[in-house]
């Protein structure tokens, strides 16, 4: 088991053309993720990487249905693009979108957003490096090669979620390294409406028997970090959270590069994200090294009961 | 998101024709006298700035005569409001008025929708009034398809406290307020206050609005310059940064100055040595930021280069925070496991090391993809330029790596080597030019055609150079080349510097900066001789 993504699912690329969709690809498809097609405007009828490229979503949707169709779509396009190729993507039936770029205009994800409810799709991102459920599959760029990935990430029972795409892989290579193994690592994006923010992640960690400890890497800004606290305090969530807040030296009113990262009117400090987990209890990490100690700390508490 | 003034986010309302009071922004005393004398009778001078309750602070100014009004502009004129100097005021026909309301529309990052507020009280204190009041307030999500609808808006103020017979105008308003917000894609407009004039006008009195950062590009009617949330106005160097940002969409380049101030000993008034930061990754650079900290050091600047940029990128970047005058050290660090190759960025850091001549200790460290490359290229082209430079991988923590740095620069003072260019300045006897996305190559064929090695060749990362005639020249066409076939990996460049015949230069333009680094360097305190 594991969250979003498993070694059956069926991913589709759209844009597998470009830069990034074909490097992406290599990555994803030697991991071992099973891309099933490929979409480009104009480009379809090629194979890109012995994948079948398509023009639509709907004619890569209509030609892969008998073999199970697709599950999920992940996304390599221009910003001013995405809502276009995300709105195709949800109606043509795609359950799962991972929006991987940056700079994507905020009225355009609350269009998105809004056609993802109306059709129960969710979405990870945008501006996310996408997720790896270890040794099964990978969604997006996560770590740059195939080769890599498999270097860095070794399987176990900790889920990862965090809102930034670097931290996600160096948190899961920290503790691979430390001899701790994880289920899926989720980068759940930079920007300030995100599809899938922590508390949605951290809840699908709860359903997964497979995820027993969830390490969480919050930043000041966005309620995300106090919507887990809540889950916590109401028995949503009952499994054990080390988490990381970032910021100590950010200043309010001042962005920190995500779109998310900033202090406004004293809401989305470090201290009150802090405070609102500490109080629900978290195990609060103070230093990002003490991050894998924490953590095997709390599987051996776990193992002890 | 970009935070607009008091007359902007009025012109936004205006064109979704919502009534705004009859005036001008203006920044000249002389400009508002005459505004003042055009709009005929008593007007109101307002500082434009990012600050509430400006009645209360004096820079509101009602003025019955036009030689009041240009008075009045020149004392707002140049106050300094939270940190900000007040650079235009808004003249505007003082309104008669009969009743005050509040009116915003905002968007609920959490619901992903935006959401307008109505409130039948509104003023000065609205906060308090929310909690004194809650009777007066109405909320409601809006559905993106469908926009704001009139009878919606109705049901909207019905719930409060408004007189039923102002009904179908405060709906008329509401419905314009959200058609202005969604026309120009903002993240919030608030109207407070909202007033009711005497003779039975709804007009927006005053309005604080931000637009979304990543629209901007979409809305040349908004005249946004730059699109950034600072607590400072913009600096010249931030200027300078944010145009190599806007003109290569490759990757990102986020730069900001946190120091603007630094003595030439290097340290701030905390007695903290002041050094130039470097991260990569949005989370990264604040984790390297939280770890630095630990050291003693404060930051002159931030700046993150990533998602996957060229190592032009990572060039300009550090040309950037280089200029930032009396830095006691240069600290680089990301995640540590990135995602993209790290070579890319060291070959950018050896180039512009080497270019501006580091003065002061560096550290470095490249972890991720390719990091043994990423080091090795550090530690062999800047191996002798009389300042260390160490670089670090994924097994060094951004804590162990600001501490070699603290060392490095208690080991001091070094002896920089100076400026030692991995191209030569000479002009090109044979040159054999072509257009990169954000600069140019010249090859001297003068010097090439010597060769015989061409490592060039085998280095070029997209693998666009081919040997013809004993030379080295394109394989692809000019066009090619210049729309970004050439990636910018300078990795030709350091080959033919150490390994061949130094025939090829690559030329990076900073817009702005040479004259920048003049302008420091003459209002720099002269050396008595």
């Amino acid at each position: 088991m594991s969250i979003l993504v498993n070694e059956n699912s069926r991913v589709c690329v759209q844009g597998i053309t470009g830069r990034e969709g074909l490097t992406r690809t290599r990555l994803m498809t030697e991991y071992g993720t099973s891309v099933v097609a490929g979409v480009t405007p104009g480009k379809g009828g090629q194979e890109v990487l012995d994948v079948p490229v398509y023009d639509t979503m709907f004619e890569a949707m209509d030609a892969t249905k008998n073999d199970g169709g697709i599950d999920i779509s992940v996304l390599f396009i221009p910003a001013p693009l995405v809502k276009s190729a995300a709105l195709e993507a949800i109606e043509a039936g795609v359950k799962l979108l991972v929006i991987v770029p940056d700079r994507v205009p905020i009225w355009d994800v609350m269009e998105i957003a809004d056609a993802a409810k109306s059709h129960e799709a969710a979405f990870l991102g945008p501006n996310t490096l996408g997720a790896v459920t270890v040794d099964q599959a990978v969604l997006g760029m996560m770590g740059g090669t195939a080769a890599s990935a498999k270097d860095f990430f070794k399987p176990g029972k900790v889920g990862v979620t965090s809102r930034s795409g670097g931290i996600t892989s160096s948190i899961a290579y920290y503790l691979s390294r430390a001899g701790i193994g994880l289920t899926t690592i989720c980068h759940v994006g930079g920007d300030s409406i995100i599809g899938l923010p922590h508390p949605e992640i951290v809840k699908r960690f709860e359903d997964d028997p497979e995820t027993e400890v969830i390490v969480l890497f919050g930043e000041i800004g966005t309620s995300q970090e106090e919507g887990v606290a809540e889950l916590m305090v109401k028995k949503e969530v009952t499994k054990p959270i080390v988490a990381y807040i970032g910021g100590k030296g950010a200043k309010e009113g001042t962005r920190f590069s995500h779109a998310g990262t900033i202090i406004e009117g004293g809401k989305g400090t470090r201290d009150g994200k802090i405070r609102a987990l500490k109080g629900a209890g978290a195990y609060i990490v103070e230093d990002f090294d003490d991050i894998p100690k924490v953590t095997s700390e709390v599987l051996a508490s776990l193992e002890s009961n | 998101m970009a935070r607009l003034f008091e007359y902007q986010g009025k012109e936004i309302l205006s064109r979704a024709g919502f009534a705004i009071p009859e005036g001008k922004a203006c920044t000249t005393p002389e400009e508002a006298e005459s505004v003042a004398s055009e709009l005929g009778g008593e007007v109101v001078v307002k500082a434009q700035a990012w600050t509430t309750g400006r009645k209360a602070k004096g820079l509101l100014k009602f003025c019955k005569t036009p030689e009041a009004a240009k008075e009045a502009a020149s004392e707002l004129l140049g106050q300094v409001v939270t940190n900000f100097p007040v650079e235009i005021v808004l003249v505007e026909s003082k309104l008669e008025i009969d009743r005050e309301l509040f009116a915003a529309v905002i968007i609920d990052a959490t619901a992903q929708q935006p959401m307008i507020v109505f409130s039948s009280l509104g003023g000065t204190g609205v906060e308090d009034i929310a909690k004194s009041h809650p009777e007066a307030i109405s909320r409601k999500h809006i559905d993106i398809k469908v926009g704001l609808r009139d009878f919606e808006a109705r049901e909207l103020v019905r719930v409060t406290t408004l007189d039923r017979k102002f009904y179908n105008k405060a709906a008329a308003a509401l419905v314009k307020l959200y058609k202005a917000a969604r026309l120009s894609e903002a993240r919030s407009i608030e109207i407070n206050p909202l007033v009711i004039t005497k003779d039975g006008k709804w007009v927006a009195a005053d309005c604080h609005a931000t637009v979304d950062d990543y629209s901007v590009f979409r809305h040349p009617e908004l005249g946004i310059e730059i699109a950034r949330e600072l607590d400072h106005p913009i600096t010249m160097l931030e200027r300078i940064a944010y145009n190599v940002e806007k003109s290569d969409y490759r990757g990102t380049f986020y730069f900001f100055q946190m120091d603007q101030d630094i003595p030439e000993n290097g340290k701030n008034t905390n007695g903290e040595d002041v050094i130039g930061f470097h991260g990569a990754g949005g989370g990264g650079s604040m984790m390297s930021m939280d770890g630095v900290g630990k050291h003693n050091f404060a930051l002159a600047n931030f700046c993150d280069t990533s998602g996957n940029p060229p190592a032009s990128k990572v060039y300009r970047a550090a040309k950037i925070i280089l200029a930032q005058p009396n830095i006691r050290g240069y600290f680089a660090s990301g995640s540590g496991v990135a995602s993209q190759e790290q070579f890319h960025s060291a070959r950018g850091f050896v180039k512009a090391f080497r270019e501006v001549g580091l003065q002061v200790p560096a550290v470095i460290r490249l972890g991720g993809n390719r990091e043994e490359i990423a080091i090795e290229i550090l530690r062999t082209y800047l191996a002798d330029i009389g300042v260390p430079v160490e670089g670090y991988g994924k097994d060094d923590s951004a804590v162990f790596c600001a501490d070699r740095l603290r060392k490095l620069v208690e080991e001091g003072p070094y002896n920089p080597k100076g400026p030692d260019p991995i191209s030569n300045p000479d002009e090109p006897e044979d040159p054999y030019t072509f257009k990169t996305l954000t600069g140019s190559l010249t090859i001297d064929h003068a010097k090439c055609s010597d060769c015989e090695s061409k490592p060039c060749v085998d280095s070029c990362h997209p693998n666009i150079l081919e040997v013809k005639d004993g030379n080295v020249v394109l394989n692809i066409s000019d066009e090619e080349a210049a729309k970004g076939r050439c990636t910018e990996c300078l990795a030709c460049e350091i080959a033919c510097w150490t390994a061949a015949n130094q025939a090829i230069k690559i030329d990076l333009p900073i817009d702005g900066l040479p004259e920048y680094l003049k302008e420091i360097k003459d209002s720099a305190p002269q050396e008595v001789s």
